[in-house]
């Protein structure tokens, strides 16, 4: 599964990163504890969340995410440097307006899994 | 013996509007010098988790990696108020961080446990109301691009 199939599956809107459509995607961590993306994310992980800062562009660059998406449309009600610095890092990100729950779902029952067991830390 | 090649950077405590570009730097550097993906992304994971630990923490500090072709030493050293138990400080779920930091996404007391996972030795070296000294050592596999 690509980052173009995500978009699809969680109708999204793609902030920055449009010609990073076919990324294919390794796993997902969901998860609005930067510090668990940190522990269990790894090269090509589709980091979803519901927090909204630099530091979640930060997070999912050091662990090479293939992405971010932001859910529950919080980006537009935050926005802020975020994009521009994703920009810079070369990370794309999503924004949809489905919840956490639903874009878990979504997504797994598209065929995608988490990235439980793997990361940094378990290399 | 090729000289080792030493990066370090500031850090501020309590800036958040930078916190995390050091670390991001650092990771693209070790990239650019041809070191593997998997040990770019265990020294970035430590990097940052230490550079957040002092903006989080500390009021100021380093973070300096010094590589040679067997390993990446990072070592963070900051001025601040120290550990006072380092046994519970390393206990996955246990952070002294304030509700504001968890909001933020840290401060989930993962920090410490992430860096001894990331690394494959690390000590801590810590003197209450004066600061604290971690050094993370991390191997790089001999199969691995050298640096």
């Amino acid at each position: 599964m690509n980052l173009a199939d995500v978009k699809r599956v969680l109708g999204a809107e793609v902030l920055c990163g449009s010609d990073k459509l076919d990324t294919t995607v390794s796993a997902v961590c969901a998860s609005d504890l930067m510090s668990d993306v940190l522990a269990y994310g790894f090269e090509r992980s589709l980091v979803l969340t519901g927090l909204v800062n630099e530091q979640v562009i930060h997070s999912a660059e050091m662990i090479d995410a293939a992405a971010v998406v932001f859910v529950r449309g919080k980006f537009r009600q935050v926005g802020g440097r975020v994009v521009e610095i994703a920009e810079e890092r070369g990370i794309p990100v999503l924004v949809t307006s489905r919840f956490m729950f639903d874009s878990c779902g979504l997504l797994y029952a598209a065929g995608l899994r988490s990235c439980a067991g793997c990361g940094a830390g378990h290399a | 013996m090729p000289e080792p090649l030493v990066l370090e950077f500031q850090v501020t405590g309590m800036d958040f509007r930078t916190a995390g570009e050091g670390s991001s730097r650092l990771k693209r550097t070790l990239r650019e010098i041809g070191l593997d993906p998997v040990t770019t992304r265990r020294c970035a994971v430590c990097a940052y988790e230490a550079e957040m630990n002092i903006v989080i923490h500390a009021w100021r500090g380093t973070v300096r990696a010094c590589i040679t072709p067997e390993t990446v030493e990072i070592v963070s050293n900051d001025e601040g108020p120290g550990i006072p138990d380092i046994e519970l400080a390393m206990k996955e779920g246990y952070s002294t961080a304030p509700a504001h930091i968890r909001e933020m996404g840290f401060g989930a007391g993962m920090g410490l446990a992430n860096m001894n996972k990331c690394s494959d030795e690390m000590k801590i070296e810590s003197v209450v109301g004066k600061g604290t000294c971690v050094r993370m050592t991390i191997g790089i596999p001999k199969d691995s691009q050298r640096p």
